[in-house]
């Protein structure tokens, strides 16, 4: 892992802890009395704030685990230095696209 | 000088990977693992939240199935997983930043027991 690398890890780290608290905390909350789509998309739709909290945290947690299994793809795979970084940048990208849709679905009204 | 030697010497001696039975060897595994059991639960987690684009009731239908013992043990699992990651990163991050030396060993074992229990109180709530 180079520096840049590195930094990005460690900030997108620093960035998740507060939101992985709240998601936990979140988590305990909903299923207080088990867990319904009513409850969740009343809970999200439309709200801009848990919009901005999901896709900053969607954005933080694909690059974070894009790092972390470039990181484990070379050292533990046959694949080589740019065989992990193609790989992990991929899968990096589809947990963005998937992250961003799932947004969209339980934000947008 | 004969440092370098002695001590592989005496690394030999305790076996190949005695490493492996140091508590931070064990802890830095296990945040690799847990990290990289929540990068392959993600993809899915995405695709059930967007079932929702076809309406509520797609993800209800989901949900339903979220029922099942089995995979209510599961959740408990992933909550442990999140939590001791979270945990193991803030300390890696602490290591890093501050000037915290001390009780390394003691920090690593306080985060794999608070995620248990955060995962137990979770699978207590579930069921």
């Amino acid at each position: 892992m180079n520096v840049r690398l590195y930094l990005w890890q460690r900030g997108t780290a620093a960035l998740m802890a507060p939101l992985v608290l709240i998601h936990v905390a979140v988590m305990f909350y909903a299923t207080r009395q088990g867990l319904s789509a009513a409850d969740i998309l009343g809970r999200t739709r439309g709200s801009v704030a848990w919009g901005l909290f999901y896709a900053a945290f969607v954005a933080a947690a694909a690059i974070h685990a894009g790092i972390g299994i470039r990181t484990i793809l070379a050292e533990w795979t046959p694949l080589g230095a740019r065989g992990a970084a193609l790989a992990a940048s991929a899968f990096a990208l589809l947990l963005a696209g998937l992250g961003a849709r799932a947004v969209i679905a339980v934000v947008m009204p | 000088m004969s440092t370098a030697p002695a001590l592989s010497a005496r690394r030999s001696a305790r076996g190949p990977r005695a490493y492996r039975r140091n508590a931070l060897w064990v802890a830095a595994m296990v945040h690799r693992v847990s990290g990289l059991g929540l990068a392959v639960f993600l993809p899915f987690h995405f695709l059930v939240l967007a079932l929702s684009l076809r309406g509520e009731a797609a993800l209800d239908g989901f949900l339903r199935w979220t029922d099942a013992p089995a995979v209510k043990l599961a959740e408990g699992g992933l909550v442990f997983l999140l939590v001791v990651h979270l945990l193991g990163g803030l300390r890696v991050l602490l290591v890093e930043n501050l000037d915290w030396r001390a009780n390394q060993t003691r920090a690593a074992l306080a985060a794999g027991g608070v995620a248990a229990l955060v995962a137990v109180a979770f699978l207590v709530r579930l069921l």
